[in-house]
């Protein structure tokens, strides 16, 4: 052990010279002091933010407070802006059309979404390739798989309505009412151009683009409840709704909710969709409060009413980022 | 649930109440993709006659996909959405990564108040901030360029990516990093040598998700660019495929099949880290 | 190798005190072990001793330099931990040496060391295998493996051997021993369990609510303890603690434990008692000290009579549970000589060995 430790004497030396360098360099002293190094390693994200959320959005406050359009500095006028807003129909029709559409497509996509994931959480035969093609239309552009059901609604050539009349056909023909000729004649829904049914074909459009989302989160969730707690909720003889209601619910209830929060948030602030089916039509029906910023701002180019328009979305979003915080709180995220 | 709950189930109740609902989800989810491929290769006579069955191609063409790579900007549009896609992930894993480095694993003054306000721009739509953010790149000069989208795009990525990574560096024992400066690294050196290749399948996933994220993104799109040749695939085949009143479904749908392509194999190559990225992001 | 000086060391999460000012000395080459309740300070200690937290009062010496601000990777230190940090990403040989090369040390220096480290620990065979590979115990090893090659002045455990199971644990207890008389270094450990502490250490330091409540050799610890928390904490199973009242018997003093029990104190403790005559006091006595009726082998044993309530054979010995004016009382009888539950037994106490606790000070004395 004598030549050992006179080797790593000698080496200790050597490291401690090593160390002794890197002791010297100013940089590296600030760096270890983790006061420094914290917010040193956030200045790329703090300048993105100042540069391009914080700047802008008080920027977005000031120019609802002025009469900008496109070219031309504004003049401050108060909330004039926003009381003619309130005084408009269209806006009024928007701020509703805004709060039923997030409500009602939330609530039909985490009903379905809860389903779909229970039924996927089950084990059988490709169930890793179904949960892979559940997800895709999620993952696909919106606008893009939006262009196939303005394809699939369309006036003339919906090919719903196509079957809706094959069935009408089938049943005439089955009771010899109806002559071939008229096949193709008989008019189903008008899906968008009809008031009474653009406002729910949009929902069904934003829920089969949601519904995955939904289903793949609650299956996540479903898969860390312990199979222990089924077992026993079985030998207790709980039925298979039950064991649902019982089990299953109260232990993805924290996912749960932070899911529909978060989709809430998304649907409430959806554009793509209204843009692509409607543009707001049919006679402004089915305006949300993103597509009218839009067209007062880009197309009326009224820019200082568009801001006050979109501001009109966050007293809600505050009261959902609120509530989203203090939930996050109390089950000791963070 | 557990496989315990086959017990006893008989094969009808199966089918009513597993395999037929899950047909009909799947088919449902399925069926617009089946109807934007052969709705690319009919012809422009089979698509608009009332009288046929929509549901099969009689006379299968590809003068569609022909226009839309041709006669279109299109390969220039993917180029473009590639282009952005790829610049504004690598800003945000960048920004990302060391901003929920910092707030998950340092402690310093402001560092709650700061993931707070990370969480709340997270939350902040486009459809908020797209007016103003309008004036803010024409004051750098960015209206209609690739650029403005890939600084833009960072500001919902950034959140994002913190937001899931935060979570992902919490679950690295702390004790590793803390092994690693007794046994002579510095700060950096522990996070650089030992936490950051062992988060990479988190930074995967933030990196996947953020790639799709950029990839669909649509509305800064439509706003910022106007020559068709600087467009995105969403803002180019909606924007330059319909003229006015007039839609031509052929080349629309082979754009729509084209334009999901991309991410669809992005996505079958990841689907683990995407889903873990999709729902690490709500679990936070 | 140095010695570790500790002054006055205070540590505050905000508001909530966690050390409240620690004084010690470890000697260079010695064996301490840190030992008390979850909550008592002794993991923060060791990791201020680490500089992996900060200090917020006091003043940490290693050798001759004030290391207050110095960062962990300059206290020329090394430490185990629970949950052994082993880098996941990494061989046991790239584990090893990953502070060797952060040092830039020469490669063949390197090598060398870790295999000298290997030998030592008997995992030669294991340097390309990742940690995930490795069993509990073979992880344990590698994690020593990584601060022997360091070389370091000091080694620091934190709770080494808790994730390990009960029969690993006792080997792995008597291999960290060894390893300690062949690479003699200081070495600070911590530990929750006595007995750890009792096997391997060359002084004692008993923590509680963040104060230090006596430092001594095992043998000392056990025979003398100052406090009575550490009379409770150390031995096992543990000693047994009766409210007595302490009176006198014309020349001498006697503990009065019930009304039948009156035990009288041996006579070269009585000055040491005097002055605590006719006051209530606790009494403490080891199991080992209240056993059976047995030949007396010295004038301090004697006897009394007592209701058996519950017996827990172990083996070796049984032990025998009564209550003792509202008080549970075990004594360590030989397994044939016990009464059944509910009967009357004669024990023999030896008074030499008891203790008398001031309650208002909680100090033995």
């Amino acid at each position: 052990m004598a030549d050992t430790s006179a080797a790593t004497a000698r080496a200790r030396v050597s490291a401690s010279r090593a160390g002794e360098k890197s002791r010297t360099s100013w940089l590296t002293t600030q760096l270890e002091d983790e006061r420094v190094l914290g917010y040193v390693l956030l200045v790329p994200a703090f300048l993105l933010i100042i540069v391009f959320i914080a700047y802008p959005f008080a920027l977005g406050v000031w120019m609802a407070l002025t009469d900008k359009v496109v070219g031309q500095p504004g003049s401050f006028v108060g909330l004039a802006n926003f009381a003619k807003l309130l005084d408009s129909d269209i806006f009024r029709t928007a701020a509703w059309n805004t709060v039923f559409f997030t409500v009602v497509a939330t609530a039909i996509k985490a009903a379905l979404g809860m389903w779909l994931a229970v039924l996927l959480n089950r084990k059988f035969r490709l169930s890793r390739v179904t949960r892979a093609a559940v997800l895709l239309p999620f993952i696909v552009p919106t606008v893009l798989s939006t262009l196939v059901w303005l394809w699939m609604l369309d006036g003339t050539f919906s090919v719903f309505n196509w079957i809706l009349r094959w069935l009408w056909d089938l049943e005439l023909s089955v009771f010899g009412l109806v002559v071939k000729e008229d096949f193709g004649y008989i008019r189903g829904p008008n899906w968008l151009g009809d008031p009474a049914w653009a406002m729910g074909s949009i929902i069904m459009a934003n829920v089969w683009r949601g519904l995955p989302f939904f289903a793949i989160s609650f299956l996540a969730a479903l898969q860390t409840v312990p199979t222990e707690l089924y077992d026993a909720a079985e030998i207790d003889g709980a039925s298979g709704w039950r064991k649902f209601w019982n089990v299953t619910l109260p232990m993805i209830k924290p996912v749960a909710i932070v899911v529909v929060v978060f989709s809430f948030v998304v649907t409430f602030a959806d554009f793509q969709l209204v843009y692509v089916l409607t543009r707001g039509g049919p006679y402004n029906s089915t305006h949300l409060l993103a597509t009218l910023a839009y067209q007062i701002s880009m197309h009326a180019g009224n820019l200082g009413e568009g801001a006050a328009t979109a501001l009109f979305m966050v007293p809600l979003l505050f009261v959902v980022i609120v509530l989203q915080l203090t939930y996050l709180r109390r089950i000791g995220v963070d | 649930m557990s496989t315990s709950a086959f017990v006893g189930e008989t094969y009808r109740k199966r089918l009513i109440v597993f395999y037929i609902p899950l047909f009909l989800f799947v088919f449902a989810m399925l069926f617009p993709f089946f109807w934007m491929l052969i709705t690319s290769i009919k012809t422009d006579a089979e698509l608009y006659n009332r009288r046929v069955s929509p549901f099969l191609v009689r006379d299968p063409t590809f003068e569609h996909w022909r226009m839309l790579f041709q006669d279109t900007l299109f390969l220039q549009w993917v180029w473009n959405t590639l282009w952005v896609a790829v610049v504004s992930t690598g800003i945000s894993l960048f920004a990302g990564v060391l901003g929920g480095y910092a707030l998950a694993r340092l402690t310093f003054r402001g560092s709650t108040v700061f993931s707070i306000w990370i969480f709340i721009t997270y939350l902040v739509p486009p459809a908020l901030l797209f007016i103003p953010l309008t004036g803010v790149m024409s004051f750098f000069g960015l209206m209609d360029s690739r650029a403005s989208l890939m600084f833009a795009y960072p500001t919902f990525l950034v959140p994002f990516c913190i937001w899931l990574l935060i979570g992902y560096f919490q679950t690295i024992p702390k004790e590793l990093e803390e092994c690693a400066r007794i046994d002579g690294a510095t700060r950096v050196q522990a996070m650089v040598k030992i936490v950051l290749p062992l988060a990479v399948p988190g930074i995967l996933s933030a990196g996947i998700f953020a790639f799709t994220l950029s990839w669909n993104e649509f509305l800064y799109a439509l706003v910022f660019l106007s020559s068709p040749e600087n467009k995105t695939v969403p803002v180019g085949v909606t924007g330059e495929l319909i003229l006015g009143d007039v839609f031509f479904w052929g080349p629309l749908m082979a754009g729509a099949l084209f334009g999901s392509v991309p991410v669809a194999i992005v996505y079958s190559f990841f689907v683990e880290h995407y889903v873990s990225g999709m729902t690490g992001a709500v679990k936070g | 190798m140095a010695q570790i000086l500790i002054k006055d060391l205070y540590k505050s999460y905000g508001e909530t005190p966690a050390v409240r000012g620690i004084n010690l000395t470890i000697d260079e080459n010695e064996f301490v072990v840190l030992v008390g309740p979850s909550g008592c300070g002794k993991t923060t200690t060791l990791r201020m001793i680490a500089g992996l937290e900060h200090i917020t009062a006091g003043e940490i010496y290693i050798g001759e330099r004030l290391i207050n601000d110095v960062p962990p990777r300059d206290r020329d230190i090394a430490m185990v931990f629970q949950n052994y940090a082993l880098y996941p990403h990494m061989t046991v040989h790239e584990n090893m040496s990953f502070g060797l090369r952060l040092r830039k040390l020469p490669k063949d220096e390197i090598g060398r060391r870790v295999r000298e480290a290997a030998e030592i620990l008997d995992i030669g065979e294991l340097l390309d295998r990742r940690p995930k590979q490795l069993s509990g115990g073979q992880r344990q090893r590698v994690a020593m493996g990584r601060a022997i090659v360091r070389n370091p002045d000091a080694f620091l455990f934190d709770e080494p051997l808790s994730n390990l199971d009960a029969k690993l644990r006792v080997q792995m207890r008597t291999e960290i021993k060894l390893i300690h008389q062949r690479v003699r270094t200081t070495v600070v450990y911590v530990t929750h369990d006595q007995v750890e502490a009792m096997t391997l250490a060359d002084r004692i330091v008993v923590m509680n609510d963040g104060v230090v409540e006596q430092v001594a050799p095992p043998q000392e610890m056990y025979d003398h303890p100052a406090t009575r928390f550490v009379a409770g904490f150390i031995g096992s199973p543990a000693m047994n603690f009766l409210p007595c009242k302490l009176t006198g018997n014309g020349s001498g003093l006697s503990v009065i434990l019930s009304d039948g029990i009156r035990l009288n104190v041996p006579a070269n403790r009585e000055s040491r008692y005097r002055d605590y005559a006719d006051r209530d006091l606790m009494f403490g006595i080891r199991p080992e000290h209240l056993t059976e009726q047995r030949q007396h082998t010295n004038a301090e044993q004697q006897d009394f009579t007592c209701k058996v309530g519950v017996l827990e054979p172990m083996g070796i010995d049984t032990m025998v549970f009564m209550n003792i004016e509202g008080a549970d009382v075990c004594a360590r009888a030989a397994p044939r000589s016990v009464k059944g539950p509910g009967e009357d037994m004669m024990f023999t106490i030896d008074m030499q060995n008891m203790h008398l606790i001031d309650p208002e000070s909680d100090r033995i004395l």
